[in-house]
C-alpha cells in the first residue's frame, strides 16, 4: 500500500514539476519563455543613450506615443540580419507614408561594438532607411549595452567565423513605451499583421 | 610497474568501502564546479549534455551507493519511486529553456549542480540494486531509445532550440546521442548475451 501512495504522490509531482518547468506545455526553450513572459509582463524599456546612422543622440523614450519597432542587428552579420532588415524595410513599404514617423518607429540596434556611424549609415542605405522614421543605432558604453541586451532578452554568443549567433526577432514597444510582444521577423507578414493590430 | 598495479588493486578494492564510493562522489562534484572545467564542459552541447551532466548523475550515483543504499528502503519497494524521481528531473534538464537558465543565471547553475547528484544520481544508485530483472530492461531500451529520439530531433529541428548553442553544437550534438544509444545498445546486448545471470545486492 506505501509503495503505491508513494508512486501515486511522485507521478502527480512530478508531472506537476514538468507542468511548471514549460508554462503548462506552452514553452520549451528559452525564446519561446521570453516571448510568452513579455505578453504577459510588459517591461519598461532602461533609458539608454543611442546614437543614430546620422551621428544624432537619442533614446528610445523619445518614441513614447507612438508604435516602436525594435530588432538587434550588427552590419557584419551575413544572412540573419539582412533578413530583418528586409522586414523592417516590408514595413516601411506597406504602412502608409503618413503613419511613418508618427504612429510606427523602427530601430535596429547594433550590438557590434565594431560597427561605426559609416558602417550603420551604409547598413541603412541597404535598405532605403529614412532617419525620421527608421533609425539605425548603437549602444556607445558596453554597460548599458548589456542593459538593452538583457531587459530584450537577447543571447549574443561567437560562431566560429568571427561573427555572432543570437536570437532575433521583432520587439514591439507600445505608445506607453512598455515592450509587450515579440514576433519571428520572418515572414514579413507576422510583423505587419501585428503592427495593423496596434496603429 | 609493480606499485602501480597494486595501487589501482587498492583503488578497485576501495571501492567496495561504501564511504570511499561517497567521497569519490563528493569529490567529482568539487572538481566539476570548478570555474575551469565548467567552462570547458559547458562550452558545446556536448560536452554539457553528453558529459558533464551524466558525471553529475555518476556523483550522485557513487554518493546513493555509498552512503544511502539502504535508507529509504520502505518507501523504495523495487526501486520504482527512486526510479521515478529520477526519471522526472532528467526531464527538467533535458528541456532546452532549463539548461539555457543553468547558463545564463547563476542560481540555476547551482540549482543544476544539486539537483542532478541529489536527485537523479542518487535515486538511481540505491534504486537499482532493488530493481527487478525485468525493471532493469525497461530502463535499459527506454534509455537507448529515448536516446536515439532526442538525437534525432536536434539533428532535424529547424531552429535553433538553446540560446546559448550554435546550430551546428545542435546538429553534433544529435548525431553524437544517437551514437551513444548505439553503444549503449551494443553493450546490453553484450550483456544479455554473453553476461553472468545474477541478482545484485
Amino acid at each position: 500500500m506505501r509503495g503505491a501512495i508513494t508512486i501515486v504522490a511522485l507521478l502527480i509531482s512530478g508531472v506537476g514539476v514538468l507542468w511548471a518547468a514549460t508554462d503548462g506545455v506552452q514553452v520549451i526553450t528559452a525564446e519561446g519563455a521570453r516571448r510568452l513572459t513579455i505578453e504577459e509582463k510588459p517591461k519598461p524599456l532602461p533609458a539608454v543613450p543611442l546614437t543614430d546612422q546620422r551621428g544624432e543622440a537619442f533614446r528610445l523614450q523619445d518614441f513614447e506615443g507612438s508604435n516602436l519597432l525594435v530588432e538587434f542587428i550588427y552590419t557584419r552579420c551575413v544572412t540573419l540580419c539582412t533578413s530583418l532588415g528586409e522586414t523592417f524595410e516590408q514595413v516601411s513599404r506597406e504602412i502608409p507614408r503618413g503613419a511613418l514617423g508618427s504612429r510606427v518607429n523602427m530601430v535596429s540596434i547594433s550590438f557590434d561594438p565594431r560597427d561605426t556611424t559609416s558602417d550603420l549609415k551604409d547598413y541603412g542605405e541597404r535598405f532605403d532607411a529614412a532617419p525620421d522614421y527608421w533609425r539605425i543605432a548603437r549602444v556607445e558604453s558596453s554597460d548599458e549595452l548589456e542593459q538593452l541586451l538583457e531587459t530584450f532578452g537577447i543571447t549574443v554568443i561567437p560562431d566560429q567565423w568571427g561573427n555572432f549567433e543570437h536570437n532575433a526577432a521583432v520587439h514591439f514597444v507600445d505608445r506607453k513605451g512598455y515592450l509587450n510582444k515579440i514576433v519571428d521577423h520572418d515572414p514579413p507578414t507576422r510583423t505587419l499583421e501585428t503592427l495593423w493590430k496596434r496603429l | 610497474m609493480e606499485a602501480t598495479m597494486t595501487f589501482f588493486r587498492r583503488v578497485h578494492l576501495s571501492f567496495e568501502h561504501p564511504y570511499f564510493r561517497a567521497g569519490v562522489g563528493v569529490a567529482l562534484i568539487a572538481l566539476l564546479a570548478l570555474p575551469v572545467w565548467r567552462g570547458l564542459l559547458e562550452s558545446s552541447l556536448i560536452n554539457h549534455m553528453l558529459v558533464q551532466i551524466p558525471l553529475l548523475a555518476l556523483a550522485g550515483w557513487l554518493i546513493g551507493r555509498g552512503i544511502f543504499s539502504s535508507r529509504f528502503a520502505k518507501w523504495n519497494e523495487r526501486g520504482i519511486p527512486g526510479l521515478l524521481i529520477a526519471v522526472f528531473v532528467m526531464l527538467f534538464w533535458m528541456i532546452p529553456r532549463w539548461l539555457d537558465a543553468a547558463l545564463s543565471e547563476p542560481l540555476w547553475e547551482a540549482i543544476k549542480f544539486i539537483t542532478i547528484p541529489l536527485l537523479i544520481g542518487v535515486p538511481l544508485g540505491i534504486s537499482w540494486p532493488r530493481m527487478s530483472p525485468f525493471s532493469r530492461a525497461v530502463v535499459w531500451s527506454n534509455a537507448i531509445s529515448m536516446l536515439i529520439v532526442i538525437g534525432w530531433l536536434y539533428v532535424a529541428a529547424p531552429v535553433r532550440v538553446c540560446n546559448n548553442y550554435l546550430v551546428n553544437q545542435q546538429e553534433a550534438f544529435g548525431f553524437t546521442a544517437m551514437l551513444v544509444a548505439l553503444a549503449i545498445a551494443v553493450y546490453w546486448i553484450g550483456v544479455l548475451f554473453f553476461g553472468k545471470w545474477e541478482k545484485a545486492e
